[in-house]
C-alpha cells in the first residue's frame, strides 16, 4: 500500500502544488522587508547610535567637562581636557571619541549630568578611512546641531521611564 | 588609663583624649568635617554625633567630648544614624548640587559622607542661599556657596600659618568666611587651605578644572624646593605633573607643604632643556649627545686636572653628585664644590652641618635662638613647627638677624655677629635663659654662614652651644637650617675642595684669571655666571636658566620629579624620591649622563645601574644606607675663629617665591610674587 500511496503522490505532484500554494499565500500577505536605504525600519527612543554633543537653546554648549563619561567609558574611548574659559566657567578644550573603540553601551549618556553627550538615532556614519572615525569636539557639536530635534524628542519620550 | 566600651568592645585608651579619638583607636571611623588632628577643636559641624552612656539621652559631638572611665559609646545605633542623617540633610540644604563642575568632586568629604548618610532627594523647596565669592590670592579659588562653615580654614590660618586674616562674619545662615578686606593671605602656606577644606569651597586656582582626582597617577616623592625635604605626592596625568600634595610624615612636614613646593610645578613645563646643545660661533646650536660629548672630550684632551672644576647645584640628587665627584676624581681635579652660596660649612663632623635635634626636636626645645635665619622664607613648614612650639607655651625665642615677622613673637637681640659675641660672652639676658633651659636649640641659618666671616660665626655658634650645655648625650641643640635640598647630601659625599682644590669663590676667581679652563655645572645656577670669564662651561641640568645661558655645552638632565633620587634633608635624613614621569625629549637621568660621559672620556665609572650607584653612595658615607632615619651627628671641632665683620646677617632668600630654576620658570610663582609685592616691600 505504501508503494501505491507514494506513486500516486508522485504522479499527482502534490508536493509541488503545496509548495507553490505557500508561495502564493505569501504573495497576498503584507511584506516585512524594507527597501533600505530608501525605506528604514522603526527606531525606539532609546536607540544608541552615533554620538552627539548638545547645546542649550541659547547656543551655549551643555558639556561642563565633569569627565564622568570619560571615567565610566568601559572602552576608554573618550578623551577630555578642560580648563577655565575666559568667563571662568568650566569647559572642555578637547572632547574626543574614538568611534572605533566605542562599544555603544550608552553609559556615557547615562553618566552625563547635563544631557550633553547623547547617542542619537543616526546609525549611518560609516566612513572610508579610519581617521574619520576619530571624532573631535567640533564634529560632535555639529552632530548635536544636526540631530537636536530628534534627540530632544527621544529624550522627551523616554523621560517618563527614567 | 580609662577603660571604655565602644560598640560593645572594651578598650583601654590614654587619658585626656576625646571620644572621637578613642573610637579611632578602636578602629571605628567617625564621620567628621570640622575636626582635624592638627587644629583646635571647634565642634561645629555636628557630624560626629555618637551616643554616650552615662550622659544625657541625646547624641553628643564626639570630637569635643573628653573620654571618661567606664563610658559606653555607641556609634551604630538607630539614634546615631538618625542624628547623622539629620545633620547631613541640614548641611545639604544650602550646599549647591554642582559636584560635576566642582574640582573637589571625587575627593570630597561631603560627597563621600553623603553616600553613607545622605537622602537621595531634598525636602527643602526654598531657594538655596547665595554667597559672594571671596578673593584669597592667586593660589586659592573660592566658591563660597559650597562652604559648610567647618572653620578649618580659619583655624589653620590663625593657628598654623599664624596670620589672623581669615574669619567669619554673621551667624547662622548669614555666616560667611572672609578675609574682611579681600586680599591675598600673607602666608607661604596658603595651599594647605585647599587640602583642609572638606568641600569644594576652597580649591586650587592654578589647578582649576585641569584634571580629576581619578585620572591621576600618584607617586610618592620628596620635595627639593627647600632644605626641609618635605614628603610629597606627585600626581601626574600622562607625562605631565598636575599637582603636588603633601604626604604625612610627623618627623618632617607633618601634613603641610609650602606654596613653592606645591605650586612651582608649572615651572616644570616651561624653559626645559630637552636636547643637547653645543655653542658654535657664539650661538647655542642643537646637537646630538654624541656631538655634545665630542665637544667636551675635545676640550678636555690634554687638560691638566687642576684646570678643571665642578660645581653641584642646590637641587641635585645624591646619585648624580657622587657620579660627579667620582668623575672629577678620575680626571684628577680637586676643584669641586657643592656650596654655591659660599657657605662656610665643611664636610667635617656631621653635627656641624645638620639640624641635629631633628624637626621633631623643636617640639621639646624650650629656648630657641635663631642666628641669621628667617625660617619663614627659608623653610615655611619648619617655621610653622616653630610656631607650634611657641603656641604650646614655655618657650623663649630670640633671634640675631634680620627683623622680620616670624608669625610668632621673637625677641630680637641684634642684627649681626657683634650681638652674637656678646651673647656668647654672657652679656645678654637671653644667655641665662638658654643656660637654664633643658633643651636649648640654636638654629644657624645660611644668612650667618654665607659671609666672609662665616667660619668665625660658625665657631661662635659652636661656642655658644657648648657654653649653654646644648651638646649632651641626650640632646644636641645645634641646628643648621639649610636652604638647599642638595647641600647636606653634598657635604655627606664630600663635594668640597680636595687637597689644594678651589671652592666656588676660588673657581670663579680662577676662571677670571684663566687658571680654570673647564667648569662643569651640575644644575648650578645660583653662581655669578658673569665671572666664569672665558672658561669652557658644561652645563648639565633641566632648565634654561643662568647656567645654561652661559654654557658652551648643555647636557639635558632630569628634574626632581623625573628621576628616582636620594635626597638628604637639613636634618640629615636620607629620603628617596620616586620617578613620577620621564624627562622631556632627549633628556636623561643625571647620574646616567655622567656615567656615559665618563665612558667617552675613557674613565668609565664603576656602576651601570641605579642599584650600583646607591651601593656606591653607601660606600662613600654610611648614612646613606639607612633610609628615613634621623640622629644627631658626631660632635667635633669645626668653625674657625677669626675677625668678625660688622655687617648684619641677611637672609639669603630675598624672594621666597623664586629661588631655583623651576620656581623662576613658574607662572604661578610670578603671580604670587606680584600679589605679595607690597607685603614683601614692607618686610
Amino acid at each position: 500500500m505504501a508503494s501505491l500511496d507514494r506513486t500516486a503522490r508522485a504522479f499527482l505532484l502534490t508536493e509541488l502544488v503545496s509548495g507553490f500554494a505557500l508561495t502564493l499565500k505569501y504573495m497576498f500577505k503584507p511584506k516585512v522587508t524594507v527597501n533600505y536605504p530608501h525605506e528604514k525600519g522603526p527606531l525606539g527612543p532609546r536607540f544608541r547610535g552615533e554620538h552627539a554633543l548638545r547645546r542649550y537653546p541659547n547656543g551655549e554648549e551643555r558639556c561642563i567637562a565633569c569627565k564622568l563619561c570619560e571615567a565610566i567609558c568601559p572602552a576608554q574611548a573618550i578623551t577630555i581636557e578642560a580648563e577655565p574659559r575666559d568667563d571662568g566657567s568650566r569647559r572642555t578644550t578637547r572632547y574626543d571619541i574614538d568611534m572605533t573603540k566605542c562599544i555603544y553601551c550608552g553609559f556615557c549618556q547615562e553618566a552625563c549630568p547635563v544631557d550633553a553627550i547623547v547617542e542619537g538615532p543616526n546609525f549611518e556614519f560609516s566612513t572610508e578611512t579610519r581617521e574619520e572615525l576619530m571624532y573631535n569636539k567640533d564634529k560632535l557639536l555639529a552632530n548635536g546641531d544636526r540631530w537636536e530635534s530628534l534627540i530632544a524628542a527621544n529624550l522627551h519620550a523616554d523621560a517618563a521611564y527614567r | 588609663m580609662p577603660k571604655v566600651k565602644i560598640d560593645g568592645v572594651e578598650i583601654e585608651v590614654p587619658a585626656g583624649i576625646t571620644v572621637l579619638q578613642a573610637c579611632e583607636l578602636a578602629g571605628i571611623e567617625i564621620p567628621r568635617f570640622c575636626y582635624h588632628e592638627r587644629l583646635s577643636i571647634a565642634g561645629n559641624c555636628r557630624m560626629c554625633l555618637v551616643e554616650v552612656k552615662p550622659g544625657p539621652p541625646k547624641p553628643q559631638a564626639s570630637c569635643a567630648l573628653p573620654i571618661a572611665d567606664k563610658q559606653e559609646i555607641f556609634t551604630q545605633t538607630p539614634m546615631v544614624k538618625k542624628a547623622r542623617n539629620g545633620v547631613m540633610e541640614f548641611l545639604l540644604i544650602n550646599h549647591p548640587l554642582d559636584c560635576p563642575i566642582c574640582d573637589q568632586g571625587g575627593e570630597c568629604d561631603l560627597q563621600d559622607q553623603a553616600m553613607a548618610y545622605g537622602f537621595d532627594r531634598s525636602r527643602f523647596h526654598e531657594n538655596k542661599r547665595a554667597v559672594p565669592d571671596k578673593e584669597l590670592g592667586p593660589l586659592v579659588k573660592t566658591s563660597m556657596n559650597r562652604c559648610i562653615h567647618c572653620t578649618r580654614c580659619i583655624r589653620f590660618a590663625t593657628e598654623v600659618a599664624g596670620v589672623e586674616e581669615l574669619g567669619a562674619t554673621g551667624r547662622g545662615e548669614s555666616m560667611e568666611v572672609t578675609t574682611y578686606v579681600e586680599h591675598a593671605l600673607s602666608t607661604e602656606l596658603a595651599g594647605n587651605l585647599v587640602d583642609l577644606c572638606p568641600v569644594g569651597a576652597l580649591t586650587s586656582k592654578p589647578y582649576a578644572f585641569e584634571a580629576r582626582s581619578w585620572e591621576l597617577s600618584k607617586t610618592e616623592s620628596v620635595d627639593v624646593m627647600d632644605g626641609l625635604g618635605s614628603n610629597i605626592r606627585v600626581d601626574t596625568r600622562g607625562a605631565q605633573v598636575m599637582r603636588v600634595l603633601p604626604r604625612l610624615n610627623d618627623d618632617v612636614n607633618e601634613e603641610w607643604i609650602s606654596d613653592k613646593t606645591r605650586h612651582a610645578l608649572d615651572g616644570l613645563r616651561h624653559q626645559r632643556l630637552d636636547r643637547p646643545y653645543v655653542r658654535r660661533g657664539g650661538k647655542l646650536a642643537e646637537a646630538t649627545w654624541d656631538q655634545a660629548f665630542a665637544a667636551i672630550e675635545a676640550k678636555l684632551k690634554g687638560l691638566a686636572g687642576s684646570k678643571v672644576a665642578a660645581i653641584a647645584g642646590d637641587q641635585c640628587d645624591a646619585e648624580s653628585m657622587v657620579a660627579l665627584k667620582d668623575l672629577m676624581t678620575a680626571l684628577g681635579s680637586p676643584n669641586i664644590d657643592c656650596r654655591q652660596d659660599g657657605a662656610k660649612l665643611d664636610a667635617g663632623p656631621r653635627a656641624s652641618y645638620i639640624f641635629n635635634p631633628g624637626v621633631r626636636g623643636i617640639d621639646s626645645a624650650d629656648a630657641i635662638l635663631l642666628i641669621g635665619s628667617n625660617p619663614r622664607w627659608e623653610s615655611p613648614v619648619l617655621n610653622a613647627r616653630l610656631r607650634k612650639r611657641y603656641l604650646s607655651g614655655h618657650c623663649a625665642i630670640a633671634s640675631v638677624g634680620p627683623a622680620v615677622d616670624h608669625t610668632y613673637p621673637v625677641e630680637r637681640l641684634g642684627a649681626g655677629p657683634a650681638t652674637l659675641r656678646d651673647l656668647v660672652e654672657g652679656k645678654l639676658g637671653f644667655f641665662e635663659k638658654m643656660k637654664v633651659a633643658k633643651h636649648p636649640l640654636i638654629i644657624v641659618g645660611m644668612g650667618a654662614l654665607t659671609r666672609q666671616d662665616g667660619a668665625a660665626v660658625l665657631a661662635l655658634a659652636r661656642d655658644l652651644a657648648e657654653k649653654v650645655d646644648a651638646i649632651r648625650a641626650d640632646w644636641n641643640g645645634f641646628a643648621v637650617l639649610h636652604t638647599a635640598a642638595a647641600r647636606v647630601g653634598g657635604l655627606d659625599l664630600g663635594l668640597v675642595p680636595g687637597e689644594g682644590g678651589r671652592d666656588v669663590e676660588g673657581i670663579l676667581a680662577g676662571c677670571e684669571k684663566r687658571e680654570i679652563e673647564l667648569v662643569y655645572l651640575l644644575a648650578a645656577d645660583e653662581i655669578d655666571t658673569a665671572r666664569l670669564g672665558k672658561a669652557f662651561v658644561v652645563y648639565q641640568g633641566h632648565h634654561g636658566d643662568a647656567g645654561a645661558h652661559r654654557a658652551d655645552v648643555i647636557l639635558p638632565g632630569a628634574a626632581y620629579t623625573e628621576k628616582p633620587g636620594t635626597y638628604v634633608n637639613t636634618e640629615g635624613r636620607v629620603q628617596l624620591g620616586q620617578r613620577a614621569g620621564y624627562p622631556p625629549g632627549d633628556a636623561r637621568e643625571d647620574w646616567a649622563i655622567l656615567r656615559a660621559l665618563s665612558e667617552r672620556l675613557g674613565k668609565t665609572l664603576p656602576y651601570d645601574t641605579l642599584d650600583q650607584v646607591r651601593t656606591r653612595l653607601g660606600a662613600v658615607n654610611k648614612s646613606f644606607s639607612a633610609l628615613d632615619q634621623q640622629a644627631a651627628g658626631a660632635w667635633g671641632g669645626f668653625g674657625q675663629e677669626g675677625a668678625l665683620s660688622d655687617a648684619p646677617f641677611v637672609s639669603p632668600i630675598a624672594n621666597f617665591y623664586m629661588t631655583c630654576p623651576i620656581s623662576r620658570a613658574s607662572k604661578t610663582m610670578a603671580e604670587c610674587m606680584a600679589s605679595r609685592a607690597h607685603l614683601m616691600a614692607a618686610e
